[in-house]
Order: structure tokens, then C-alpha cells, then sequence
């Protein structure tokens, strides 16, 4: 359940922002978690659910998960492998490399600031 | 609403961050790499389900000759300090760390624990996480290598169903080998097999720590780690864009 963790350092990071723009209140939350990042995102939305609660500013705010297709491909001849295969290339015999699929990232909030700041 | 005067008149802020969300952990882990390096220290980072063999991994290379002076242990449980006095039994300084019930050791715990060992004259730092295949494989501690613990009686299937821990190892140590015997169903090549549908370049030492069968492979493997040789940074979160050089050679299987 390391998602709890990952979440609380999401919302410390996400509250510096809000005080920095004076904002009343955090609207939405957008993080992009690939595959193959190695966090569930349910269990991601359940924490976030639970720890929003903490502060007043986010205890509304809206968690957005974008996901992304997980890629391998050859460093050498740049040829693109699914899953479920071996990873070394069938042509080169090179190690794969993973080019996508791991993001764990976010990406971007929405705040609501007052109109007189 | 606007709840500094009332006015209830806000508008929507969007900002684009494009942030990694293990940025903070990454940023202590750099801090913790260039610390070992600057003593010349090699740092594994010793992973595996509970009951997997990684402490009894660790007394038996204790127990080779004089190399046991030049280590020390980090070992990371939810509650007790046996792990660390078992070590500390074998010869190796170990410091524990109960993390109550954190799953994993992050980078912070890391530096601490260097901080609070800062005089210990050792060549190899060796973390054992906390029993685990899921939550530790994502957090970069610093290390030079990862290496995973897996026991015979784990089954063949493992890297399948936990495909991340195993595609950041550097090395697979396949334990209690000296099982096998009676563990008839356990087929070696699917295991090989399925490890190499998710670890690009797999490389596994079978071990017995009871028998000591393959443990002066494990010891080899630990000496191509020496701060001689070049220096594996680990692709945790880096992939687009890097240089096409494989971070391992070949698909080599001891």
C-alpha cells in the first residue's frame, strides 16, 4: 500500500501550490499512472479519497488518473515489442528498453482563487 | 467559494506541472548515491517476499572469509530489530529500521540510517527492504544494483504477476535450491522463461544458503559491483530520450 504514501507526498505538493496562489480551494487534481509504474490506480483514487480530508483546501478536490499504453522497443534497430513476449529484440537480440508505460506523474490542478487576489 | 471576504466569486486556476511524483524520494536517493560514491561505497538493494531468504542471504557471504568486516547492513522490517541481530551474529554491522507500517524503505529512511553509520568503514552497503514484491521495487534508494530474492518454494510464476519488482532487478538470486528435490512441479526453465518476459536483460544465481551451492557466484557477481568498475545508475523513471547503451551486457545467465 505504498499508494498511501505516494498520495500524502501528491497532496503536500499540491497544497504548497494552493498557498502559493492564495487559493481557497484545490478544484481538481490530474495525474497520469502508466501500466507498468507499479501503483494501482484504484487503490491510488481510494487513498486520495481518504486524504484529501486532512486540509480543508483539497477536501473537495477532484483526483483526474490518465493512464498510457506501456511500449518496449530496441535500442538498436528502435523495432516495437508488445507484452508477453521475451524481452530481448528478435532481430538484434538486444535487451528491450521500456519507453513508455511508467509514468507516474502529475500533471496538472486546478485552483480556486478568489477574484480580488 | 471565496471564503477569505465571502464573496463568493472565485475563478479556476489551471496550472501544468509535469512533476514525477517520486520526484522528492529521487532527489534524497541522488543525495545518497553521491554520498556512497564518495566513499567509495556500493550500495545493493536487497529485495524479496518475506521468508524469501534475504537475511540468510546475507550471513552467508558474512561467512567468506574476511569480507565479512567490509559490510554493513541496513535492514528494514515493520516491527522487531532480528533481522539486523541476526546479521550483527554473522559478523556484518547492521543498523535496523522499523517502519511501523510503512511497506518499503524510502530514500529518507536511507540517509538517516548513512547519516547515523557515517564512521563505518565498509565497501558494501547492503539495504535489506522490507519483505515485499510490490511496494519497494519503486522506490530508489541510491543503490548501485538491485538485486531480488526469490525462493524455490515461491513458484515459477512470480515474475509474472509481479512484473516491476522484477524488471528493476539487476540480478535474480533463486534460493533454497537445495529444495528442489522435493519440489518436483518447480520447472526451471518456465521460471527463466517468464522472468524473461519481464526483465530485459534477466540474470539468475541459483543459491542454497544451506548447502552454499552458487554462493561463491553471488560473491563473484558482488564483485564486479566494486567501485572500480563503472557505476550502474538505475533507469527508475528514465526512459525516453536516453542514450541506446543496455545498462546490462548481454542476457548472460550464471
Amino acid at each position: 500500500m505504498h499508494e498511501y504514501s505516494l498520495v500524502q507526498s501528491l497532496l503536500e505538493r499540491v497544497l504548497e501550490q494552493a498557498r502559493a496562489h492564495d487559493a481557497t480551494a484545490v478544484h481538481s487534481v490530474t495525474v497520469r499512472i502508466g501500466p507498468a509504474a507499479g501503483v494501482e490506480p484504484d487503490l491510488f483514487a481510494t487513498a486520495f479519497e481518504h486524504c484529501r480530508q486532512r486540509s480543508r483546501v483539497s477536501a473537495e478536490a477532484e483526483l483526474i488518473i490518465l493512464s498510457e499504453n506501456e511500449r518496449w522497443s530496441c535500442p538498436m534497430c528502435q523495432s516495437e515489442i508488445g507484452r508477453g513476449h521475451q524481452l530481448s529484440c528478435p532481430s538484434c537480440d538486444w535487451p528491450l528498453r521500456l519507453t513508455a508505460g511508467d509514468a507516474l506523474s502529475l500533471e496538472r490542478m486546478e485552483l480556486e482563487v478568489p477574484n480580488h487576489v | 467559494m471565496c471564503d477569505v471576504c465571502g464573496c463568493g466569486d472565485t475563478k479556476i486556476v489551471p496550472l501544468e506541472i509535469q512533476e514525477n511524483l517520486m520526484a522528492s524520494n529521487d532527489r534524497v536517493a541522488d543525495h545518497n548515491r553521491r554520498h556512497l560514491q564518495d566513499k567509495g561505497q556500493v550500495a545493493i538493494n536487497l529485495m524479496g517476499s518475506p521468508g524469501a531468504g534475504k537475511t540468510a542471504l546475507l550471513e552467508s557471504i558474512a561467512h567468506c572469509g574476511a569480507r565479512g568486516r567490509q559490510m554493513m547492513a541496513i535492514t528494514g522490517d515493520l516491527e522487531t530489530d532480528r533481522d539486523a541481530r541476526r546479521i550483527e551474529r554473522a559478523g556484518i554491522r547492521a543498523v535496523p529500521i522499523t517502519t511501523g507500517t510503512a511497506c518499503h524503505l524510502d530514500a529518507e529512511m536511507i540517509h538517516r540510517a548513512l547519516h547515523a553509520h557515517a564512521g563505518a568503514e565498509c565497501r558494501y552497503v547492503f539495504v535489506e527492504n522490507v519483505g515485499n514484491l510490490v511496494c519497494p521495487a519503486i522506490y530508489d534508494l541510491g543503490q548501485n544494483a538491485n538485486v531480488v530474492a526469490i525462493s524455490v518454494t515461491e513458484g515459477e510464476d512470480k515474475p509474472l504477476k509481479y512484473p516491476v519488482m522484477f524488471r528493476h532487478a539487476d540480478l535474480v538470486l533463486l534460493t533454497k535450491t537445495d529444495l528442489l528435490p522435493a519440489l518436483p512441479d518447480f520447472d526451471l526453465a518456465a521460471f527463466e522463461s517468464a522472468l524473461a518476459q519481464v526483465m530485459p536483460a534477466p540474470r539468475v544465481i541459483r543459491v542454497s544458503a544451506r548447502t552454499g551451492d552458487g554462493i561463491d557466484k553471488w560473491v563473484a557477481w558482488l564483485d564486479e559491483l566494486h567501485p572500480g568498475s563503472a557505476t550502474r545508475e538505475h533507469d527508475h523513471h528514465h526512459h525516453a530520450g536516453d542514450n541506446p547503451t543496455p545498462r546490462k551486457e548481454g542476457a548472460a545467465h550464471a
